[in-house]
């Protein structure tokens, strides 16, 4: 067979793990290959490998046939392998152009040939239909387009074989249809692709072959039109998984949370949150939809109290808390799972008991006239570990040390078990798996039906689609409409979130 | 099994640099003509030798303890309290000032006097920190420059107002001062007080504060990631406020010790004591925690004590001492970075 890449019984060992377990990966010429595993399976460090930055203890990598070592990242660049990475490594003061040659520009007399450089950009960008403008500077330009800068970077520098690192999380669904199209235009070019990801949908859509690996170990390559998102999934995490969330149809109640014409300036002093409206009740999950960016951020802090607004009232069940302080509001009913775990909401270096308390501790029993009772604390803490299925060695051991899921589970453990009557969940499931995902939808379903109000923000549509019982689209800081998801397609949503009208959904853009 | 691990490592760290500072001190020894056995002989001799070389370690001690703590309660908040100098100097003075001016009982004298301290170290730390959540300004340099005025201000006050003879004040009445006749005779009269034991108290307050009370917990919450602290409802600015007055009252008493124990005066200082900066060692080498530091301080207090007799008993060039103990701190830092080193790569294969 004509395999481009082959990566055979890669074992890669740290001490006291082994990371890479005997794992085969072999890519066809001109297609893509998904490698699909759950946080922490390996697929970095499998791709670390072939991009020369760890060496294998064991296992041979092939590229066209011919057994490769591959000692760093030059040789890989020499071998016609590029990656595409997650977080973008562009210079926003930088032009495109300036960009895609910085380490390997031309020179004429000594200097950069900026002008060759941009023909030859601009040329690249034709051929894949990428419509980049090589003239433009990377702080102007969209997301989408500051990744197809990374793609170009690549094919610059003669890319043959294309590892793309969670492509997806970053952008809006249209920006996801176009990077998909881009894709099988580079395939129809010659080149091939290695598609770093744990969204199933996307390798449904785009990928002809499938490489799972779990725990470290290869679990076995599909040819994807023979499968289907549960054997996927099923494989990725070995049991079976539930994808529709299970909840039954909402019986919302009285308004819980109220927010009347609130402004929120942000650092730079724009109105970040402009002249909003909303009311959620008890009983419903309301999700609100939005590419990052347009005043989620500023919206929740506002009502949790770490941002002053201008103007406006927020007020929980019918308690005004306009800018109260955080200690305030939490105590007049609020829980809150905060959008970065490790910044906002764990303190990594305390024990997992000490950051279950971290909303409670200052109270009775924990705490009496000053002095704190960690025995109190670390047995409250014991038993919302095992409600909450906290894997933990123990309640002693630091955060840190928890997977991404479990530190999350914690953090739902701490901010359900006050019993708030809103509950505030923003990307509550970013970068987990599966496993961990279902858990946590589960309970927010279940504080609805426990009749309290959700409030769901996320930039993943299909969860903002699959919780929430009514959707509220925030665009430039304003909620520009409330939609049922049972009749709102994602392209609709998409456009919506994109400042499109309403009405209007079918024509714009 | 980390966790036996981990301690280990931490136990082993200060250990092996104490040792290599040692080690490197011996070389030096060689290279300049002198005998290192001899010349370590003669500092142990120095240190334990006989009871008032003992008592006058215990004695250097307990300023270096007090100084330790200050460091180490503001770094485990997240501060660098580089102004602990500054905060013993004014707590030094304003002791003396309450011991001499005040005609009081004992029970009474005393403990306002060592209280004075304590408020005029607080109020040095307490600048910085409101300076700090007020208006973000950085509490190094804030600190670094009260270093300046402390030192300053205090000797303005001495020279205009309370100079007795020479270059110094008046000695405090004997209802202020912390002197023991009973110490000094256990020890063969050396300046032995009771502020040791004072300081073997601040160690465990320390500890309390930090481990087993509601604000300690906040403190250290606080110092991990404010962050955090301020989404759980902790208010952090008032947090950093506190803690750099009660780093700056560790620093006052430590202060005051001197003065109404050690010396009983304040003098005229031509430079910085050296006893806040010396600290920041203490804090480093005893890993932030009250036992470390009481060890740490031992070991630096002894080791300044018994430098005068690697002179007299061995002919070393007290100055020695002062580079083995630079070395033991350079070891110190360095073995921090290997350990920074070796966590990275720890956590970088955890994390793939």
């Amino acid at each position: 067979m004509d395999y481009v890449i082959e990566m055979n019984n890669i074992r890669k060992e740290f001490p006291g793990i082994v990371a890479n377990d005997n794992i085969t990966l072999q890519v066809k010429q001109g297609e893509i290959h998904a490698l699909l595993g759950e946080n922490g399976a390996g697929k970095s460090t499998l791709m670390n490998v072939l991009f020369g930055l760890y060496q294998p203890e064991k296992g041979e990598i092939k590229v066209r046939g011919e057994k490769v070592e591959i000692t760093d990242p030059n040789v890989a660049n020499d071998l016609g392998i590029g990656m595409v990475h997650q977080h973008f490594m562009l210079i926003d003061k930088f032009t495109v152009t300036e960009n895609i040659i910085l380490g390997n520009e031309p020179t004429k007399f000594g200097n950069i040939d900026l002008r060759k450089a941009e023909k030859d950009v601009a040329e690249i960008s034709e051929m894949y239909g990428l419509q980049v403008d090589p003239r433009a500077k990377i702080e102007d330009i969209s997301v989408g387009m500051q990744q197809r800068v990374e793609i170009l970077k690549t094919l610059y520098r003669g890319a043959e074989i294309l590892i793309f690192d969670e492509p997806t999380a970053v952008l809006t669904p249209q920006e996801i249809n176009e990077l998909m199209e881009i894709m099988k235009k580079l395939i129809n070019e010659g080149k091939s692709i290695i598609l770093i990801t744990h969204k199933l949908k996307e390798i449904l859509a785009v990928c002809d072959q499938c490489t799972v690996i779990r725990r470290g170990k290869g679990i076995g390559t599909v040819n994807v039109k023979e499968t289907n998102q549960n054997e996927l999934a099923a494989m990725m995490v070995g049991r079976e998984i539930s994808f529709a969330v299970e909840k039954t149809v909402a019986k919302p109640k009285d308004p819980v949370l109220k927010i009347e014409n609130l402004v929120v300036r942000d650092a730079r002093d724009v109105k970040a949150v402009n002249d909003l409206n909303l009311e959620i009740r008890a009983g419903e999950i309301l999700g609100i939809a939005g590419v990052d960016g347009n005043g989620q951020t500023e919206l929740i802090e506002s009502i949790v109290g770490l941002q002053k607004s201008e103007s406006g009232k927020i007020t929980i069940d019918g308690k005004d808390i306009t800018n109260l302080s955080p200690r305030k509001v939490t105590e007049s009913g609020l829980g809150h799972i905060p959008q970065d775990r490790h910044k906002h909401g764990l303190v990594l270096d305390f024990s997992v008991g000490e950051n279950i308390l971290l909303q409670t501790y200052y109270r009775q029993p924990y705490s009496k006239n000053g002095v704190l009772f960690y025995p109190k604390m670390y047995e409250k803490a014991k038993e919302l570990i095992e409600e909450y299925d906290v894997r933990t060695p123990s309640e002693r051991t630091l955060a840190r040390a928890l997977s991404g899921g479990n530190q999350q589970k914690a953090i739902i453990a701490r901010e359900v078990d006050r019993s708030p009557n809103l509950l505030i969940a923003a990307q509550p499931t970013r970068g987990l798996d599966v496993g961990a995902i279902e858990f946590i939808h589960k309970k927010l379903v279940e504080e609805r039906d426990k009749g309290r109000a959700v409030l769901l923000i996320s930039f993943e549509l299909d969860e903002i689609r699959n919780v929430s019982d009514r959707i509220a689209v925030i665009y430039e800081g304003k909620i520009v409409a409330i939609v049922d998801p049972k009749d709102t397609t994602e392209q609709e949503l998409g456009l919506l979130m994109a400042g499109g009208k309403q009405e209007k959904a079918g024509e714009s853009n | 099994m980390k966790l036996i691990k981990d301690t280990a490592v931490k136990l082993a760290i200060p250990l092996i640099a104490i040792f290599f500072g040692f080690f490197a001190g011996a070389i030096i020894m060689l290279a300049s003509g002198n005998n290192p056995i001899a010349g370590y002989a003669a500092l142990i001799d120095g240190v334990i030798g006989d009871a008032y070389v003992f008592g006058e370690t215990l004695r250097m001690m307990t300023p270096l303890i007090f100084s330790g703590i200050a460091v180490a309660f503001a770094f485990r908040t997240g501060l660098l309290n580089i102004g602990v100098e500054g905060q013993l100097i004014v707590g030094w003075l304003a002791s003396v000032v309450v011991g001499i001016v005040f005609d009081l009982p004992m029970v009474i004298h005393l403990p306002l006097a060592i209280l004075a301290g304590a408020i005029a170290g607080g109020i040095w730390g307490f600048l910085p920190g409101i300076l700090k959540a007020r208006f973000q300004v950085h509490e190094v340099i804030v600190t670094i420059m009260l270093n300046y005025v402390a030192l300053h201000v205090s000797n303005h006050v001495i020279r205009n107002y309370m100079l007795a003879s020479g270059q110094r004040t008046d000695f405090i009445s004997p209802t202020a001062s912390l002197t023991s006749d009973f110490l000094a005779g256990l020890t063969d009269f050396s300046r032995m007080h009771w502020g040791f034991f004072l300081a073997i108290a601040a160690c465990v307050i320390m500890w309390f504060i930090l481990w087993k009370t509601t604000k300690g917990y906040e403190l250290r919450a606080a110092g991990f990631n404010p962050n955090a602290s301020s989404y759980a409802g902790m208010n952090v600015k008032t947090n950093i406020v506190l803690s750099m007055v009660i780093s700056g009252a560790f620093a006052g008493i430590g202060g005051a010790m001197e003065g109404l124990g050690t010396y009983g005066f304040i003098q005229i200082l031509s430079s910085f004591t050296n006893l806040g900066f010396d600290g920041i060692a203490v804090a480093l080498l005893g890993g932030s925690t009250s036992i470390g530091i009481f060890l740490a301080a031992f070991l630096f207090g002894g080791l300044k004590i018994g430098a005068a007799n690697m002179q007299a008993g061995a002919n070393v060039a007290p100055e020695l001492v002062e580079i083995v103990i630079a070395l033991i701190i350079f070891f110190v830092a360095s073995s921090y970075l290997i350990r920074l080193i070796l966590n990275r790569l720890q956590s970088k294969k955890e994390g793939k």
